[in-house]
């Protein structure tokens, strides 16, 4: 990034997600206080000063919903397959094998059995860093597999969403994956099994538009961008400023669109005190993680850690 | 208005119509000469109607004139009565519907709806739909199960409005209970895409047992314009994205996302909207009987089944 760009953001960013700090400070895009990563890392990303939600990782989010080692996964199965040999400034293949290279993935979804407080659940996780979270066909068949299991074994399913929408590449082909992955939603509520989405920032297009919104429950991160539209495209539309905190989590708390804003370090807690209840299951007390921090050499300095 | 590529053929039709009355009016016999023209304008016809490019298929699925929902309603369907209002919050006309009888068989019936004019258009916001409009939609769908009526829905639509007010009462929302609700209905559901298919806002109303499109439609997950401004950075590229999205009618159904194509008159169904829906009434037709011997559960299934398998993927060892 270059001096001149960083000195243009408005507002606090999210950083990219690398899966590890480095052993080093860094300063909070929000509150602008000096933080020591292992502290950082501790609190889930979350600003110790400000409570300001940094990004985090998919791997960190598994360990921050799950019981210590309970994951096992079920995912990384398919990839997309260029139906529509779509090339703008580059080929869409050329582009999914940047990304992969980039993330070790082959699409945007990380899924698997876990159990929280011992209950039994199916989490789904986005990944913002592969193509933006995107959705295409392998992403869309991903999550509809991992709901089919948690309807055949009888699972929860948590699935915490981040995504620019559906993915253009693989036009009609992607806008059908939000109908897809409702009929497998479907089916696990015909078993009873509970559905909740934890949104984060940011959730947008098709994703918000299709299974991210119909949660049983819906919990959204503080400060997390959530709405049909981009803000763009909105601003463009109507030709006016849009309100202060339009589309933010807080707002659509406001609204009535989702029950809950909740800071990222209760959610264990909240999520087994949800689904022990709708399942009619003991209520159980979850254990705090402890948050593994691997030491990472420090490399570049304060702003040399951009994935 | 005519858009450029029609140009030549209805200049020459003109000149064909002028030509007979010439002859009439003077009494000359002009018989050979319009027999010749006639035969040129078959070939000119063939020539730019029969390999039309993505991106003509877009400005024909768009072009002002071209049958709309309600049209359809009036002409393909008896006793149209509609009915308004989502119950909660008001009135959305960029979504029309109500009931109607196919061939004597009560239906309920449900589209998106484009003005037909400018003063038309600004009343119904080109067809874009606020979250009322789909919980108008969901409205219809429960009274056609109550009442085990078969659902017919016409999609035409930039997509679902992008605006303040719309998000504030929960547009993804909307969208997605819509698509929810058309998952689980114990009737027949057809779907047909009669000119745009735009995005989130058209899938919303667009989970049938049966997917139709016709000849001319489009069927996207963004507009050619928006895939140029992102892809390309340039709005101007919007015909070369329009040929990236592969949206036309014969693409959609290699990709079976649509289950078999409406054919149009020649040169667009705004050339003889009555043609264009009694296309229509003989494929609903032939599509409900197939699906009249389904039970609930089996209509459900076959439903589900039949998004189940859409998508382009690969295996992975």
């Amino acid at each position: 990034m270059t001096l001149a760009r960083f000195f243009q953001r408005r507002g606090p960013k999210r950083e990219q997600s690398n899966d590890d700090l480095p052993d080093l400070w860094s300063k909070c895009p929000n509150c602008g206080a000096q933080i020591y990563n292992k502290e950082l890392e501790q609190a889930l990303r979350v600003c110790p000063k400000c409570a300001f939600h940094h990004r985090l990782p998919v791997k960190k989010r598994i360990e921050a919903l799950s019981d210590a080692g309970s994951f096992e996964l079920t995912s990384g199965k398919v990839r997309s397959v260029d139906a529509l040999k779509f090339t703008d400034t580059e080929s869409y293949p050329s582009r999914l094998e940047r990304t992969k290279k980039k993330t070790g993935r082959e699409n945007a979804i990380m899924a698997g059995r876990a159990t929280l407080g011992g209950l039994r659940i199916q989490l789904i996780v986005m990944d913002f860093d592969y193509s933006g979270g995107s959705m295409g066909s392998a992403e869309g068949e991903e999550i509809t597999r991992a709901v089919e299991i948690a309807a055949r074994e009888k699972r929860a399913v948590v699935l915490v969403a981040t995504s620019g929408g559906a993915r253009m590449q693989e036009g009609a082909l992607s806008l059908m994956q939000m109908a897809k992955t409702t009929f497998a939603l479907e089916e696990l509520g015909m078993e009873k099994m509970p559905y909740i989405t934890v949104l984060t920032d940011p959730t947008t297009g098709g994703v918000a538009a299709s299974f991210a919104a119909i949660g049983d429950v819906i919990v959204g991160e503080p400060g997390a961008l959530v709405g049909f539209a981009g803000q763009r495209v909105i601003q463009q539309t109507i030709k006016q400023n849009l309100p202060e905190g339009f589309q933010r989590t807080e707002f659509l708390e406001e609204h009535g669109m989702i029950d809950m804003v909740l800071d990222r370090r209760e959610h264990r807690q909240m999520l087994a005190d949800l689904i022990s209840t709708l399942t009619n299951q003991p209520a159980v007390e979850v254990k705090a993680i402890e948050v593994e921090v691997t030491p990472v050499p420090a490399k570049g300095g304060l702003f040399g850690r951009r994935g | 208005m005519a858009l450029e590529f029609e140009k030549p053929v209805i200049e020459l039709e003109t000149r064909i119509a002028e030509l007979e009355t010439y002859g009439k009016e003077n009494g000359v016999d002009m018989t050979d000469e319009l027999e010749l023209m006639t035969k040129r304008l078959e070939r000119l016809r063939s020539e730019t109607f029969d390999a039309l490019s993505r991106w003509q298929r877009v400005q024909l699925a768009r072009v002002a004139g071209r049958p709309t929902a309600l049209d359809y309603f009036a002409k393909t369907f008896t006793h149209y009565r509609e009915l308004h209002g989502d119950r909660a919050i008001g009135e959305d006309a960029a979504i029309v519907g109500g009931l109607a009888r196919l061939e004597g068989r009560g239906v309920v019936v449900i589209g998106q709806q484009k003005g037909r004019d400018t003063k038309e258009n600004i009343q119904r916001n080109f067809g874009m739909a606020h979250p009322e409009g789909f919980r108008k939609a969901m409205r219809l769908m429960d009274l056609a199960e109550k009442f085990d009526l078969p659902i017919i829905t016409l999609i035409d639509t930039p997509g679902a409005y992008p605006g303040i007010a719309a998000e504030e009462r929960g547009q993804a929302w909307l969208i997605a209970q819509s698509i929810q609700r058309m998952t689980r209905l114990k009737v027949p559901v057809i779907s047909v895409v009669i000119g745009e298919g735009g995005s989130g806002g058209a899938l919303a109303i667009a989970v049938g047992n049966k997917v139709l499109i016709f000849e001319n439609a489009v069927y996207s997950v963004i507009s050619p314009e928006s895939c140029a401004v992102i892809a390309w950075k340039d709005v101007k590229e919007a015909e070369k994205a329009a040929e990236a999205l592969k949206l036309t009618a014969r693409d959609l159904l290699q990709f079976d996302i649509v289950d078999s194509v409406i054919p149009e008159p020649k040169g667009g169904a705004h050339n003889d909207a009555n043609l264009a829906a009694e296309n229509l009434k003989k494929a609903l037709l032939e599509q409900l009987q197939s699906l009249e011997s389904l039970s609930s559960l089996e209509l459900m299934q076959q439903r589900s089944a039949r998004f189940r398998k859409l998508g382009a993927i690969e295996e992975l060892a």
